[in-house]
């Protein structure tokens, strides 16, 4: 501790190269922060999948409806627990752009099953009783500055019309990656407004008792309707959504494989810096070690110092990052979950920390190794 | 008098590696920004090839695309018999009704589901189409569960072979050739009778999603929408086929491009600070020389204008690198799902000119802040005591 001052001066005595290395590394940490929140956005929750919960689609693509008869069928199979179902809404508030999900949900069944997802009683008791009352999640209200008791215009896409709705309560989430985007109204208000469908839905969500009976469960619903003119597949909530990701295709991975080359090329480069600058001080570590500094001592300050600019820059970058995605969704409702998560800010230290202290241990050597009396003659 | 550049291009080669270091990583972001831009690019042109400016498409009013649209066969038929829209050799107007699904059939990278675009169509839709052409087999017979690939559907999913049977909505499929639209969005779609499609999908007889009607001219699309949009029996919404499909590309391209200015942006600051590295020492390890260029008659001003001249410099042979090292992408093919559609589409990567000098553009910005400061530090060196550092 009593090394300080003398570390602080190292820090202080070139300040332009001092400002640059920790920019760099906060820059190149900023990055990584970023390539994390997109990998994570990409995911879509993947992570806050339930692990007791199937989705059960027709079989020929998810467009293509399911009876609502099925629901009684389903909650009938051995081992179910609950069924639920919804269907896409697909409508546009005001303009395409302002893009969010909007879901015809069973209003009985849909909240058991989805319990992440927290909405104060009386105000769900307010949606149950509005036939025309919906339900927002908090990004979606605050993104369009609703309140609850507004009534909201969504033009339909798919169906026709205008439709109104009542918000009647806003959900949040205790989890990060839980999507606090979505928009939920009464399943019977769309199936009364469209005749011309009436009684089919667009999916249903079933509960097993037990999660290691889930590959069980998912194969019996199938058999079930299989030659049926609705044959269903069935995937884990996991499986599902592993499905979306995987149709991203290779977008992710090119974004992926681009951003981390160049964060990589990023930390070389302010590694060299680092090596560079100690390289210059040679006669100063000589003249430590003449008067009477352990080599143990001068590989501590070394490492100290260069390990003390890759964190401070770090900590600075991924900081920005964290400020960064608090801002929000910068592409306007695509990527519902967008945050920077604690495990990708552990790993980004981590990071630093491994470059600050490799960046710095071969200066270190050298200097630790530096023959006193051939260092100063070069004065 | 400006201080001639040999000067600088010669003190580069003096210093050369670290010159080489902020070269390379404003190489890095330049390629990664041309990258990204290639993609949103070759994403938006896939889509927009697809449609021609002689074409027009009519949706359901409010509808934006043709998944969630819907036509009657009678508006499709008093459409057709506007005199607006062109006829065959025979008299019959040049129109498609098609019919436009989703089937989720396992991709042959990682067996996983994705969803391939059906395309039910009339027997018009390849004259009505004319970029589509075949590339292998036959087209398929009106009436029989026959369908046509494209060729990035054919590479894209398993079993998308010539000859073979593929199974969705509940009845086999033979594949009985293989499409190429010329790397427009249709390469990704398959395409069959609109009548048996409609049988499969359990959809009522005679209701279509779109229709596609080749214009007598270009021109004619205004007078034609404004005929339809004062028809009483009609509540359609028409739209050039080009306009059609640049808006089906929105989403995904704002997504890309976001995304990749925003790591490209952040990669920017990076290199300024390499710039900035580079330049500053570049300075310090010349201050005699700029003491001596001073003494010897040139002012600040040129000091200033050469040393950022040579960060310009430094840049636009970094800019130059990183577009060449990127430059192999082009046409290089990734597919994605587009939202808009819900289905998944492969296109190529397209650099054009316009992203290049754009690439370029953006290095030399980087070379200017990050030679400006150093440039100025450089103009103010005290002459005296760095001749005297002699």
């Amino acid at each position: 501790m009593k090394f300080l001052p003398l570390l602080l001066a190292n820090i202080g005595r070139k300040k332009m190269r001092t400002i640059l290395t920790v920019g760099s590394y906060a820059v190149a940490l900023f990055l990584f922060g970023l390539l994390g929140v997109i990998d994570m956005s990409f995911n879509q929750g993947l992570e806050v999948a339930g692990v007791d919960r199937l989705i059960v689609r027709n079989k020929t693509s998810l467009i293509m409806p399911l009876p609502i008869a099925y629901k009684e069928r389903l909650s009938q199979i051995k081992d179910v627990k609950d069924v639920t179902f919804a269907s896409w809404f697909g409508g546009v508030y005001q303009e395409p752009k302002n893009f969010f999900a909007q879901f015809a949900i069973d209003v009985d069944t849909y909240r058991a099953m989805y319990p992440e997802f927290e909405i104060p009683e009386d105000q769900w008791d307010a949606f149950v009783r509005d036939r025309q009352g919906c339900i927002v999640g908090r990004k979606t209200l605050d993104r369009f500055g609703w309140k609850i008791g507004d009534r909201i215009p969504i033009q339909a896409t798919i169906y026709r019309g205008l439709w109104e709705f009542n918000i009647c309560g806003v959900y949040e989430a205790r989890r990060e990656a839980d999507d606090t985007t979505q928009f939920w109204f009464h399943f019977n208000y769309l199936n009364e407004r469209t005749p011309f469908i009436k009684d089919y839905v667009g999916w249903y969500t079933v509960r097993v008792h037990n999660p290691d009976k889930a590959a069980e469960v998912t194969k019996t619903i199938d058999e079930r309707f299989a030659n049926s003119s609705f044959e269903t597949t069935t995937e884990t909530e996991k499986a599902f959504m592993a499905g979306f990701v995987k149709q991203f295709g290779n977008i992710k991975l090119i974004i992926l494989i681009v951003g981390s080359v160049v964060m990589f090329t990023l930390l070389l480069i302010t590694g060299s810096n680092m090596s560079l600058s100690i390289r210059e001080r040679t006669n100063e570590i000589a003249i430590l070690k003449a008067m009477g500094f352990g080599p143990t001592h001068i590989l501590t300050l070394i490492l100290a110092e260069s390990i003390g600019y890759a964190v401070i820059g770090g900590f600075l970058g991924l900081s920005v990052c964290k400020l960064f995605t608090l801002g929000g969704d910068p592409t306007n409702g695509l990527l519902p979950v967008f945050f920077l998560d604690n495990k990708t800010v552990i790993l980004g230290i981590g990071i630093t920390f491994m470059v600050g202290l490799i960046s710095g241990f071969i200066p270190a050597l050298i200097a630790m190794r530096l023959n006193i009396v051939r260092a100063l003659r070069s004065i | 008098m400006a201080i001639p550049l040999i000067y600088n291009v010669r003190s580069i080669q003096g210093r050369f590696s670290s010159t080489l270091v902020a070269l390379l990583s404003i190489a890095g972001v330049i390629a990664v920004l041309v990258a990204t831009m290639a993609m949103a690019k070759g994403f938006k042109k896939t889509l927009v090839a697809s449609g021609s400016s002689q074409n027009a498409i009519v949706l359901r009013g409010g509808a934006t695309s043709e998944m969630e649209s819907s036509l009657e066969l009678e508006q499709i038929k008093i459409i057709g018999d506007d005199p607006r829209v062109a006829r065959d050799s025979s008299g019959r107007p040049m129109i498609s009704a098609e019919v436009v699904v989703i089937a989720s059939l396992p991709l042959r990278a990682t067996g996983t589901d994705a969803n391939v675009q059906i395309r039910g169509v009339s027997q018009n839709a390849f004259v009505i189409r004319d970029t589509v052409k075949l590339l292998k087999g036959r087209f398929f017979t009106p009436g029989l569960a026959e369908i046509v690939v494209g060729k990035y559907a054919h590479e894209t999913y398993r079993g998308f072979d010539l000859d073979k049977t593929i199974h969705f909505g509940g009845i086999d499929w033979t594949i009985v050739g293989i499409l190429d639209a010329g790397g427009s969005a249709f390469d990704s779609e398959s395409w069959c009778d609109a009548n048996v499609l409609n049988q499969a999908y359990k959809r009522p007889e005679n209701l279509f999603q779109s229709m596609t009607a080749r214009l007598i001219s270009p021109e004619s699309l205004k007078s034609l929408k404004d005929a339809l949009n004062t028809d009483p029996r009609l509540t359609v919404t028409i739209k050039s086929e080009i306009d059609y499909y640049a808006d089906q590309s929105v989403m995904v391209s704002t997504l890309i491009n976001v995304l990749g200015f925003l790591v490209a942006g952040a990669m920017g600051i990076g290199a300024i600070f390499g710039a900035l590295n580079t330049m500053y020492s570049a300075v310090s390890t010349r201050n005699r020389e700029i003491a001596t260029l001073r003494a010897i008659g040139f002012r600040e001003r040129d000091v200033v204008i050469s040393f950022l001249l040579e960060s310009l410099l430094i840049a636009f042979l970094g800019g130059l690198l990183g577009s060449l090292i990127i430059l192999p992408i082009n046409g290089y093919t990734a597919s994605t799902i587009n939202w808009q559609t819900f289905s998944h589409m492969s296109f190529a990567f397209a650099i054009t000119p316009d992203i290049l000098i754009q690439g370029i553009l953006f290095s030399l910005l980087l070379g200017f802040f990050g030679g400006l400061f150093p440039a100025i530090r450089a103009a103010h060196t005290p002459i005296a005591p760095a001749l005297r550092g002699l």
